[in-house]
């Protein structure tokens, strides 16, 4: 799709591929990047782009079959330390500084100089001073990091990948904790950089950037290739066709009818934020409906979740559950007022591995199921599980196993299960199918869908477009700490990948109605 | 991004993972009582009087104040703490309850009073733990040694005695034959099998110690159950510390209780509590405070010199460290 310009490459990958446990990242993926180039890598939450990365800079080792070369050589890169001889450096969202060291000291870290056997301190600074005067830091190689801003840490680490002579960055989205103007500075960074022949590969979710810096750009979607546009031929409709495209509806089962079923109001949040990672946002579930909060990772969709939890503290807006305060102080409380929350991250932050699935089933309501003096109805805690394990038919040989040794879907079904005895009346569903299998992803689509037709409030954070076009009622966007629009089927306009990547990505600002 | 590390193994073979399970809770619940019958023929065999009813019941009594911290240790040790303080906390108890036996109109309160200041102490590390946040090993390091200088205050750094104390009964009495504090040692078990597998308090001590983050997010009181399993370790020294001034008619707040944490943390580990928290039982306690009485009785009656009693002990309890690190690698973490 884009002429290739008259300088050779100096990164060709091909054909690679990557499968974990079963389940294929990267399928035949290329890229080629070339000096003097930034080369932004876009694709849905989940496409293979940091996978892809990852391989390049050691952390994975791709499948075998594959190839990449380096202006024109083959090579093979089996970890970090063989990435960074060959010239690659990867910036990370989260930065990988040690704060309690000098920025001399992180940008010699692993290759310090040495004389008489001592480090020689004088060598660093003098050495990574003009580095730094180049990349136009102002401040002095012995500044410890931790006095530094986030804008400044990074340029320590750009100037680090320099001063290792860098022939290829790559940088995984800057900018998401940069102030614009820290973003034009970092802007004029990488173009000084691009002039200087290094290939950036750029990755980024949001689209003005895309425009204002990348030469070219190619386009992953689950974990395969789908091509490459050059910035003249960029458009955001072009590339928001090429990100999304898979069409899933069939799979989906709706039969909570919106019209017959969605009642009251049942949870309304006003102005809610934390003056961190949400900003403000206003929302309001019914009663039997099914409400999607799409947008990128790092909109702060879980964290506006985890607010209406009450498992983090709001600075500001309030929480009502049928038009009553419920200013959740702590996830208990929240769950004895009817509202749930399964975690996006069932392992660390949901399941007890080592403890049964009954135990697991019954862990929030033991309490209230308990005789005098808090002993255990362990009578009650059986019937609970063998119900529940039938319901959801989850596939264990026993309610006595550890959840530990489940497979990811029917350990799932056992956290579902566990906020489910609780009865609620609103459930935060975040990320639901994450990490398990197809067959048991369209049986929670199916319990959601039970859910509602009981008149559950049901709000659920997905990054998979197919399925929040599939579940849905509604579609509420996040960008940004902010609810950036809200999407309404109708039967005439119905819900779209395209108009949600449109709104996620900022590539449409407007709200549609 | 996506994280595929968490993605699901399709069909898996439930039956086979149910065999294995069950294998593993068989490992767990049978644990070191192997280990406890292996020892009692070896001495038996080496030195010929080990196994009467007289020795075993000097073996028992040894075993019993151990037995007791660690039943409150298995409590810490299960929320995925530690408490180093129970030696120190066990000498401040029985000064106060000997101080308190030997005046003359509330000498009936020396139970009660060591037993409560036990447990005082024991809130103020959960307090510590629980709502400032600090480290468990660094809180009870420093009520080790605050403690301990606290005990010898109490006594102005001088032995406390009381010829006639009033409770002596249960450090030399029996019933039917069974010591006092052989009695105590047992109810103070079934008492924490009771509160760990038969309420809700229990189950919210395994989840926190299993995953502090999904115990928080299922609605528990995190902080609560913190402050309680650190209140059950001080109470139990107390309890301890009550059962040993039974015995000896006297109190040190320089001598008594040095490093009974060490054999109480020994006998939770020895009995395949893990570390890290959230697994183990009280039963494999209970066997580990006998293996730690059985290994202290058994050398000294087949003739080991002190020093190699030691070494041996020593050397013991690293081998159960190995042996619970190899048996968390089986487990089944997918």
């Amino acid at each position: 799709m884009s002429e290739t310009p008259a300088l050779a490459p100096i990164l060709e990958m091909s054909n690679i591929r990557k499968t974990f446990v079963g389940v294929k990242a990267l399928s035949g993926v290329q890229l080629t990047a070339y000096p003097g180039e930034i080369h932004a890598l876009m694709g849905e939450n989940g496409a293979g782009k940091s996978t892809l990365m990852k391989i390049l800079s050691g952390a994975y080792r791709a499948d075998p079959g594959g190839e990449i070369r380096l202006f024109g050589q083959p090579v093979t890169i089996d970890g970090p330390l063989a990435a960074k001889r060959l010239g690659i450096a990867v910036i990370y969202q989260e930065l990988s500084l040690s704060p309690n060291l000098t920025v001399a000291e992180n940008i010699y870290l692993g290759s310090e100089p040495r004389s008489n056997g001592m480090i020689d301190r004088g060598a660093m600074e003098e050495g990574s001073a003009p580095v730094l005067e180049r990349l136009g830091a102002n401040f002095k190689p012995r500044t410890l990091v931790a006095d530094l801003s986030i804008a400044e840490r990074q340029l320590v680490e750009i100037a680090r990948a320099v001063h290792a002579k860098a022939r290829i960055l790559v940088m995984d989205e800057p900018t998401t904790a940069l102030s614009s103007r820290e973003t034009d500075r970092l802007f004029d960074l990488i173009r000084q950089l691009r002039r200087e022949g290094l290939a950036i590969i750029y990755i980024s979710h949001r689209m003005n950037e895309i425009y204002e810096l990348a030469d070219r750009v190619s386009v992953l979607r689950d974990g395969a290739y789908v091509g490459t546009l050059s910035s003249d031929e960029l458009s955001a409709e072009r590339l928001v066709k090429m990100m999304v495209g898979r069409d899933l509806s069939g799979f989906y089962t709706k039969e909570h009818d919106k019209k017959s079923h969605i009642g009251d109001v049942v949870l309304e949040v006003r102005d809610l934020g934390d003056d961190r990672r949400v900003k403000t946002a206003s929302l309001m579930v019914h009663a039997g409906e099914v409400v999607c909060l799409a947008g990128l990772v790092g909109s702060g969709r879980t964290e506006l979740a985890r607010l209406i939890f009450g498992a983090e503290r709001a600075t500001h807006g309030e929480v009502l559950l049928r038009g009553q305060p419920a200013g959740a102080s702590s996830p208990g409380a929240a769950i004895a007022r009817g509202i749930v929350y399964l975690t996006e991250d069932r392992k660390a932050q949901g399941l007890f591995l080592d403890m049964s699935v009954q135990d697991n089933i019954n862990l929030a309501v033991i309490g209230r199921d308990s005789k005098a003096g808090g002993v255990l109805d362990l009578k009650r805690a059986a019937e609970r599980a063998k119900d529940a394990i039938a319901a959801l038919q989850i596939r264990v040989a026993g309610p006595k196993v550890n959840v530990g040794t489940l497979s990811g879907g029917n350990q799932q079904k056992v956290l579902l299960s566990r906020l489910i005895e609780t009865e609620p009346q609103v459930l935060l569903l975040d990320e639901p199918t994450r990490g398990v299998d197809i067959g048991a992803k369209s049986e929670i689509y199916r319990l959601v869908d039970q859910l509602a037709q009981r008149g559950v409030a049901i709000l659920v954070i997905s990054s998979e477009l197919p399925e929040v076009v599939g579940m849905a009622d509604r579609v509420l966007v996040m960008r940004d700490g902010t609810i950036a629009g809200e999407i309404t089927g109708t039967a005439e306009a119905p819900i779209t990948q395209e108009a949600i990547m449109e709104l996620a990505t900022g590539a449409k600002t407007a709200t549609a109605a | 991004m996506s994280d595929k590390s968490g993605t699901a193994v399709i069909g898996e073979d439930t039956a086979k993972t149910s065999h294995r399970a069950k294998l593993q809770s068989v490992m767990r619940t049978v644990g070191m009582a192997p280990v406890l019958i292996i020892l009692a023929i070896i001495f038996q065999l080496l030195s010929d009087r080990f196994i009467s009813v007289q020795n075993l019941s000097i073996v028992a009594q040894q075993a019993s104040v151990n037995m007791v911290l660690a039943a409150g240790m298995t409590f810490v040790i299960l929320s995925g703490g530690i408490d180093l303080s129970v030696g120190s906390i066990l000498a401040a108890s029985s000064m106060v309850a000997l101080i308190v036996s030997n005046i003359p109109d509330i000498s009936f309160l020396a139970i009660p009073a060591g037993i409560l200041l036990g447990l005082i102490i024991g809130m103020l590390n959960g307090s510590l733990v629980a709502f400032v946040r600090l480290p468990p090993f660094i809180v009870t390091l420093g009520a080790l040694t605050a403690v301990r200088g606290f005990a010898r205050l109490l006594g102005s750094d001088q032995t406390v005695f009381n010829p006639s104390l009033d409770y002596a009964v249960i450090g030399n009495g029996d019933i039917f034959g069974i010591p006092w504090l052989v009695i105590i040692a047992f109810a103070v078990i079934l008492l924490s099998w009771f509160i760990l597998r038969r309420t809700v308090l229990g189950v919210h001590i395994y989840s926190v110690g299993g995953n502090e983050n999904a115990a928080r997010l299922a609605g528990i009181k995190v902080p609560l159950v913190l402050l309680f399993v650190y209140a059950v370790s001080g109470a139990f020294s107390g309890i301890g510390a009550i059962m040993q001034t039974a015995r000896l008619y006297a109190a040190n707040g320089l001598q008594l209780g040095q490093s009974y944490e060490l054999d109480a943390i020994a006998a939770v580990i020895l009995g395949g509590t893990s570390f890290v928290g959230g697994i183990g039982s009280i039963w494999g306690t209970f066997v580990g405070a006998l293996i730690i009485a059985v290994l202290s009785n058994g050398l000294v009656l087949i003739g080991i010199s002190d020093i190699w009693q030691f070494i041996i002990k020593g050397l013991v309890i690293i081998g159960a460290v190995a042996l619970d690190r190899y048996r968390l690698a089986g487990s089944a973490h997918t």
